[in-house]
């Protein structure tokens, strides 16, 4: 613990590579999770409201309500790979290139 | 080596249900006649509700032969853990060793329960599209866990979810809040899992339910006392990878039923003649048939079971998107792996695999609803619980009738499995609240020897796992699953915001997250004790009234009533007298909450709560020490801090 606390945290917070990163990650990960959270809802929503909608037959007697079940599987994975794919590019570059420069600086 | 443990584990397991059957006379049970029963009601069709058959009965000895192999094994590993757990880190973290693919496995499995593959797809098979709602939901939850919750909970927790909020408010009050609701949640979901496992083994093993509560019990306390969550994490692995082989079978088996067609899977669904009659005269309730009608297509279109909008989005967004991102047994997940991007990869891999499982299970529903027939399987259990394993008796024995009474018997050991590696993880969650926040950081002052430590942390998991032994046998009579919505209420409208706000803003304070878990616990209690939830003996009685007056109008009207009818009239005359003056457990008429899922009021009003008692009480020291939390949760700094003990 007593070399954390010679750590200035405040300025760790002030680098320009961390406000980039806490930028992006906040825009990404919130960003996301509203979006995710809104397709739900629209969904749930319809689900009771859509009966028409959902009832539609689309392929033989598959009907739309099946389809957007399975669409949102897809949905759930394809969020998954996608945040998986953009942290390993994006975040973890930053978060490697900060954590080099705090340990040149001394840290 | 442990990937290969794991192959080991699967292999052997197939390995003896297969030898299994060798000795088939000897083995073969007397209870093919479920197989006859079922068949010959689906040749039936069109006759409504036929009595069916009124119980499904593993055969007893292929069951436990595997369910004891199971046990056998996994005590193994408990044996081999014990051995190597000797510091708080390895009791409560696994010495945070477990790799992202084997932590995503046992994310998986702690929502790959009983209640899901077996509970889900009965819900499917009686109720078709509005089952299918807790499957997308469950996967819709892990969007929150990987989002929001995966690697800022690696990198500033520790042990509990009681170490993420102490990070920069003060420790002992709290750890106390949070250690109080974290007990109250995981008991409470324990207790359901208890007794629907109870349940479960007494229906199919025909064991008396306290017996099988006590075994379920003693089981999950030697696996959390000795193994920790090293065994609890491997015990989950292999039951994930167990269930999700029996689903593989079963789904294959099914699809070939079907000739692999999902065309002529759903046009048999919309013909089935036992699934029309089901939705008109069951669900629809309408003793004469619309003409033109399709009420096999209706089976497939949603609010059969869930008719209210508002309850819905509260379900949804309330109990999964929010609610099991605030288990502490989910949370406590991604302490056992080293660093934010393995908990990353963990989540990844959860949602790959109940995604799979999930798309299976809609599918598997809605065969069973086909291929053995909603009547047949309310008649056995009234839930629908036992859909999947009288389907796989059925295909099964098409085959062969033993390959039936293997398949059924290795689908019952695996939801025994299930339960047992499932509330393992919530006593060790339960366990670390006490031992680890109340004990350790409280009452000692974080002064304690690891050896103490653990040795607290084992006494408590034996503590918790008696206590709920208990309350699982006394709630044998009881209705518990309202238990499992209040737990998911408490997570998401008190843990979730106290834990995001502690994560992401300044300005959240020890009275904040004080207040926004006693608020979010005390508002889900009490919108659950008013809600529909609860027994109102004024609306069953009202129900019985209805009965009676419909079924005198028949003699009035100078009709003879069956005996059936006599019966029913006696029964309804008594339903009334005993129930027309009752109020419920809240001394209430009607409920004074319309809404089953408390989820959509409660949770706003805890983010509310956070916010206005941080506003209200702030404190500079908490301000000043957020960038060091902000810092270390977002890029990890100073993690090895908290892996190392």
């Amino acid at each position: 613990m007593k070399e954390q606390q010679r750590v200035d945290w405040a300025q760790i917070a002030a680098n320009p590579k961390f406000v980039d990163l806490h930028r992006k990650k906040v825009r990404f990960l919130f960003g996301w999770w509203a979006i995710s959270t809104i397709i739900y809802v629209i969904f749930l929503v319809c689900a009771n409201l859509a009966g028409k909608l959902f009832a539609w037959p689309v392929i033989g007697d598959i009907n739309f309500g099946y389809l957007a079940i399975l669409g949102l599987f897809i949905y759930c994975w394809f969020i998954a790979g996608f945040y998986a794919s953009w942290a390993n590019r994006v975040a973890d570059k930053i978060t490697g290139d900060l954590i080099e420069e705090l340990k040149e600086g001394g840290m | 080596m442990k990937k290969l443990i794991v192959v080991l584990a699967l292999a052997f397991t197939l390995l003896t249900s297969f030898t299994t059957l060798v000795p088939s006379p000897a083995v073969a049970g007397p209870e093919s006649y479920i197989a006859q029963t079922v068949v010959g009601q689906t040749a039936k069709a069109a006759a409504p509700a036929q009595s069916a058959p009124a119980k499904v009965e593993a055969d007893r000895r292929i069951t436990i032969t595997i369910f004891c192999i199971f046990i056998a094994f996994t005590l193994g590993i408990v044996y081999w853990a014990a051995k190597r757990t000797t510091t708080t880190g390895d009791y409560y973290a696994a010495a945070s060793s477990i790799t992202g693919v084997q932590n995503g496995w046992a994310m998986a499995g702690d929502f790959m329960s009983a209640a899901s593959f077996l509970g889900v797809t009965g819900l499917i098979s009686l109720f078709g599209f509005d089952g299918m709602m807790y499957a997308i939901g469950t996967s819709f939850a892990y969007v929150t866990l990987l989002l929001i919750m995966a690697e800022p909970c690696r990198n500033v927790g520790k042990y509990t979810v009681g170490d993420i909020l102490s990070f920069r408010a003060s420790p002992v009050p709290v750890r106390a809040t949070m250690a109080f609701a974290a007990v109250l949640l995981s008991v409470m979901y324990l207790v359901v899992q208890m007794v629907g496992g109870g349940k479960l083994m007494e229906l199919l093993l025909g064991i008396p339910y306290p017996w099988a509560v006590v075994f379920v019990g003693i089981l999950m306390m030697i696996y959390v006392v000795f193994g920790g969550m090293i065994a609890t994490t491997w015990v989950q692995i292999i039951k994930a990878g167990l269930l999700m082989g029996g689903g593989i079978v079963l789904f294959l088996l099914m699809a070939s039923h079907f000739g692999f067609s999902p065309r002529r899977f759903f046009s048999e669904v919309v013909s089935s003649k036992p699934i029309q009659s089901w939705v008109q005269l069951v669900l629809l309730k309408q003793p004469i048939a619309e003409p033109g009608f399709e009420y096999g297509r209706r089976f497939l279109e949603p609010a059969l079971l869930q008719k209210n909008v508002w309850d819905q989005i509260s379900l949804g967004v309330g109990s999964f998107l929010l609610g099991v991102a605030g288990m502490p047994h989910i949370l406590m997940r991604f302490f056992t792996v080293p660093d934010a991007k393995a908990a990353r990869k963990s989540v990844v891999v959860a949602m790959i695999l109940i995604g799979t499982f999930f798309v299976m299970v809609t599918l598997l529903g809605l065969g069973a609803a086909i291929i053995v027939t909603p009547q047949s399987i309310s008649a056995v259990d009234k839930g629908g619980n036992m859909a999947n394993l009288l389907m796989g008796h059925l295909l099964g024995a098409n085959i062969s009738p033993i390959v039936g009474d293997v398949l059924l018997a290795f689908l019952c050991a695996v939801a025994f499995a299930t339960i047992l590696a499932v509330v393992a993880g919530l006593v060790l969650a339960a366990a670390g609240a006490i031992a680890h926040d109340v004990w350790t950081n409280i009452i000692r002052r974080g002064q304690a020897s690891q050896r103490e430590q653990v040795m607290a942390a084992r006494i408590t998991s034996c503590i918790v796992a008696i206590v709920s032994i208990v309350i699982g046998i006394v709630s044998e009579t009881v209705n518990v699953a309202h238990l499992a919505t209040l737990a998911f209420a408490i997570a998401a409208s008190g843990v979730v915001p106290a834990v995001v706000f502690s994560l992401f803003w300044r300005k959240m304070t020890t009275t904040g997250i004080c207040a926004v878990l006693l608020v979010g616990t005390v508002v889900s209690l009490v919108l659950v004790l008013v809600s529909p939830n609860m027994t109102y003996p004024k609306i069953v009685a009202d129900g019985a009234k209805v009965q009676i007056t419909s079924l005198e109008k028949k003699v009035t009207n100078g009709q003879t009533l069956t005996d059936k009818e006599k019966g029913d009239l006696e029964k309804a005359q008594k339903t009334y007298e005993a129930n027309k003056d009752g109020t419920s457990i809240m001394g209430l008429d009607r409920p004074l909450f319309p809404l089953r899922n408390p989820g959509i009021v409660s949770a706003p009003i805890g983010f509310l709560a956070a916010i206005i008692f941080s506003l209200l009480f702030p404190s500079r020291r908490e301000e000043e020490k957020f960038d060091e939390m902000y810092v270390r949760q977002t890029t990890g700094l100073g993690i090895s801090q908290l892996t190392e003990t």
